[in-house]
């Protein structure tokens, strides 16, 4: 397969997806991240960096935290940006994606940030655009949100040193979430010593194991010793089509409740992708707890998207210069 | 109109013949197939030195969009691509717009199948009103009409006690049927395999099951109606077993497979590769290696091109989104004979899979050289080297996956009742 994400100097071109990408390159992602969070602790938050580059975001999705945080991101960085939620506008009159995608690259945007309800959507787009236009996959369908997963990693950075040494545990809707596929992918690449996924079957993908992960259907037996638990949203409409009986029977098999938390190593973290459902995937006094990072998932947030923002745009000025450092 | 076809290799199946003999046509009639006929003046010569001389080929599925969406594709361009693949006779399922479910439908697209002129079309009839699977088709009705078998096309029966009933009527008309065999349930959620693929691009996928189900049930109930049938477009190695043990049981059911999904897998829809979408979806490698082995093992009698031509923005947009399908009939020939040159089957089966085997399922007197019949012939070349450039096609529907495969074997001419229909 070849990476279309990637410049002919193998640098990052659009971010579509952890899948292909090497760890070195993950690596300055969150060493850049790192840089860029330092600066929002200061007084003046802004850096110059992409000052006249035009960023659309654009959601065929609903979305709020991660819109938000593209768009922070952005400004900080000085660029120009603009939200479109285009489920409520261009393709409810019949426009086709393609020809929406050409109408606002007529308007000289330099980078699209696409979420998108369909699998392989982002790839598409990054297909189709002119060669000057970065790509920057915030969700597809349930495929991939790799941005997402490398907030996750910077997260567990912060918190454990030594990728290799650590147990990591997913819980939950695995067959439907594109954080958790992008999650394994950025896991596997980091070298994590065993990753695990713990679910029924009705929300695991079918030859699950051949994404690289342990399975179990037991949570007890998944929990225990992991040094990270990552929980995944339990979307309302899993009861639809018998994939669940209820939320209550969820929350009494697969819900994190400090009970469970105890099977895990004492000095474990507990994230979660958001937005929580209290009570169905995790208990009330684990999200609010003292091993719960996931608000600090959210702040860090910013900071990834800033440098994965940043080296895109940077490595198309890299293509507009040709060779010329 | 007399025409001789010299020096080239004839390869009849039927007939069990393979040597270098002149074919002597005339009046559209083949007159003898000798090393020379008495007395014969012919008005056109074909040298076919180097060429291969089969049957023309028998296409048991092939959509030709007419009527109903004749944007897409319409009788006269297929049937054109048709001829340039070496098809003389052809299929169409009943899911055309009207539905083939009254004898207008058929008239309608046998007058405009002559008109081109080029290849037989048959029509295969609705088995239920609109393919709604709720009531009977007009069956008698359909048959007088010239249709050559009955069918629900891509809408599988759900009602079992209807589809036995249907079974049973088209027993007693002694009508074959044609299944695309899928449960509607476990099919409905995906566009790909159910497999390492599916989890790893996050795609919905289809399990073996909604194949295996559909065709276990269908068998079973084929047994009890003693209905003649016939498996359209298998795409699972367990759906082989299944039909070989109904044969081996002594039922009337026979079944093909298409071109691609004997050379393609879930792995070659790579990243989102919306020409690889297909339904069935393409599956496993080791489906593909049993769908092979079912060739050689002659439970699968026939390779068809299931044909669906689709216009550029069918399959432009995320993959589940667009339409599956796959434009085969240019392709049929060269991925047949490309299992030849992988050493997966003999030639002579490969052109018995393409000629004799499927008239032999559709019953008619076609897929064989035979003095008497029409002279429905593929002149082929086996040294072509040909680079394949969908651009090129001469179908409406320019969606194939095979761009820059590299097939040896082209077709050099067709002749559709003694008549040079195609000449590369």
């Amino acid at each position: 397969m070849t990476n279309n994400q990637l410049t002919d100097s193998g640098h990052l071109r659009h971010f579509l997806t952890i899948e292909g990408l090497k760890r070195p390159l993950l690596t300055e992602i969150m060493d850049r991240a790192e840089q860029f969070s330092s600066i929002t602790n200061r007084q003046v938050k802004k850096v110059p960096l992409l000052r006249g580059k035009t960023i659309m975001n654009l959601f065929f999705e609903n979305s709020t935290r991660t819109r938000t945080t593209f768009e922070l991101a952005a400004k900080r960085l000085s660029a120009d940006v603009m939200n479109l939620n285009i489920s409520t506008s261009a393709t409810s009159k019949g426009e086709s994606l393609l020809d929406t995608l050409h109408n606002l690259e007529a308007m000289h945007t330099d980078m699209f940030v696409v979420r998108h309800s369909q699998s392989g959507a982002a790839e598409f787009i990054a297909q189709h655009v002119a060669p000057h236009v970065s790509v920057i996959n915030a969700g597809d369908g349930c495929h991939a949100h790799p941005t997402q997963a490398m907030l996750d990693m910077f997260t567990i950075r912060r918190h454990k040193q030594h990728f290799p040494d650590l147990r990591v545990a997913i819980i939950g809707d695995i067959l439907h979430s594109r954080v958790a596929r992008s999650q394994i992918q950025a896991l596997s690449t980091l070298g994590v010593g065993e990753i695990r996924v713990i679910g029924p079957k009705t929300l695991l993908p079918s030859d699950c194991q051949t994404l690289g992960v342990h399975v179990y259907h037991d949570i007890d037996e998944g929990l225990r010793d992991v040094d990270v638990i990552i929980t995944l949203r339990l979307q309302n409409e899993r009861m639809q089509g018998a994939l669940l009986p209820s939320a209550r029977e969820y929350f009494q098999c697969f819900g994190l409740t400090e009970e469970k938390l105890q099977l895990a190593k004492p000095d474990a973290i507990v994230m979660h992708p958001g937005p929580i459902n209290r009570g169905v995937e995790i208990a009330s006094t684990v999200a609010d707890g003292p091993q719960s990072v996931i608000l600090e998932q959210v702040t860090h947030g910013i900071a990834i998207r800033m440098a994965v923002m940043s080296m895109a745009l940077g490595s198309q000025s890299e293509l507009a210069e040709g060779s010329t450092p | 109109m007399k025409l001789q076809i010299s020096n080239g290799r004839v390869i009849d199946p039927a007939s069990t013949l393979d040597s270098h003999l002149d074919i002597f046509i005339d009046d559209g009639k083949i007159v003898a197939i000798s090393e020379n006929h008495e007395g014969f003046v012919a008005d056109q010569t074909i040298d076919a030195t180097g060429l291969i001389v089969c049957p023309g080929l028998v296409d048991l599925c092939a959509r030709l969009r007419e009527p109903g969406q004749e944007h897409t594709a319409t009788i006269d361009s297929e049937t054109r691509a048709a001829v340039k693949g070496g098809i003389t006779s052809l299929c169409v399922p009943p899911n055309t717009a009207p539905i083939i479910d009254s004898p207008a439908v058929v008239e309608l697209i046998e007058d405009r199948a002559k008109k081109a002129g080029r290849t037989m079309v048959y029509t295969i009839g609705a088995l239920t009103q609109k393919l709604e699977g709720e009531l009977l088709s007009e069956m008698m009705a359909l048959k007088e009409a010239g249709c050559i078998g009955i069918s629900n096309g891509l809408s599988p029966i759900k009602n079992s006690l209807v589809l036995r009933r249907a079974m049973e009527y088209a027993a007693t008309l002694d009508f074959t049927l044609f299944i695309n065999a899928a449960d509607p349930w476990l099919q409905s959620q995906g566009c790909i395999h159910e497999g390492t693929v599916s989890a790893r691009l996050g795609l919905g996928g289809i399990p073996e099951a909604a194949e295996t189900i559909a065709v276990s049930r269908d068998l079973l109930l084929i047994e009890q109606t003693g209905v003649r049938a016939h498996f359209h477009n298998l795409s699972t190695a367990k759906a082989v077993d299944m039909i070989q043990d109904a044969q081996r049981r002594g039922l009337s059911v026979t079944a093909d497979v298409s071109a691609h999904h004997l050379h393609l897998s879930e792995h070659d829809i790579g990243n989102y590769d919306s020409l690889s979408h297909v339904i069935p979806p393409l599956r496993s490698t080791r489906d593909r290696d049993q769908l092979q082995q079912g060739l050689r093992d002659g439970v699968i009698g026939a390779i068809c091109s299931n044909h669906q031509p689709l216009d550029n923005d069918a399959k432009q947009g995320p993959f589940a989104q667009t339409k599956p399908g796959i434009s085969g009939l240019e392709t049929l020939l060269p991925l047949t004979m490309k299992l030849v040159d992988d050493g997966e089957i003999s030639l002579k089966q490969a052109i018995a899979n393409l000629t004799c085997n499927p008239a032999e399922i559709l019953n008619i007197d076609a897929g064989h050289l035979s003095v008497g019949s029409a002279a429905d012939i593929c002149i082929i070349n086996p040294n072509a080297h040909n680079e394949c450039q969908p651009q090129h096609f001469i179908s409406a529907g320019k969606n194939s996956p095979f761009a820059g495969w590299l097939f040896n074997h082209e077709v050099s001419h067709t002749l559709f009742n003694g008549k040079l229909v195609y000449q590369k």
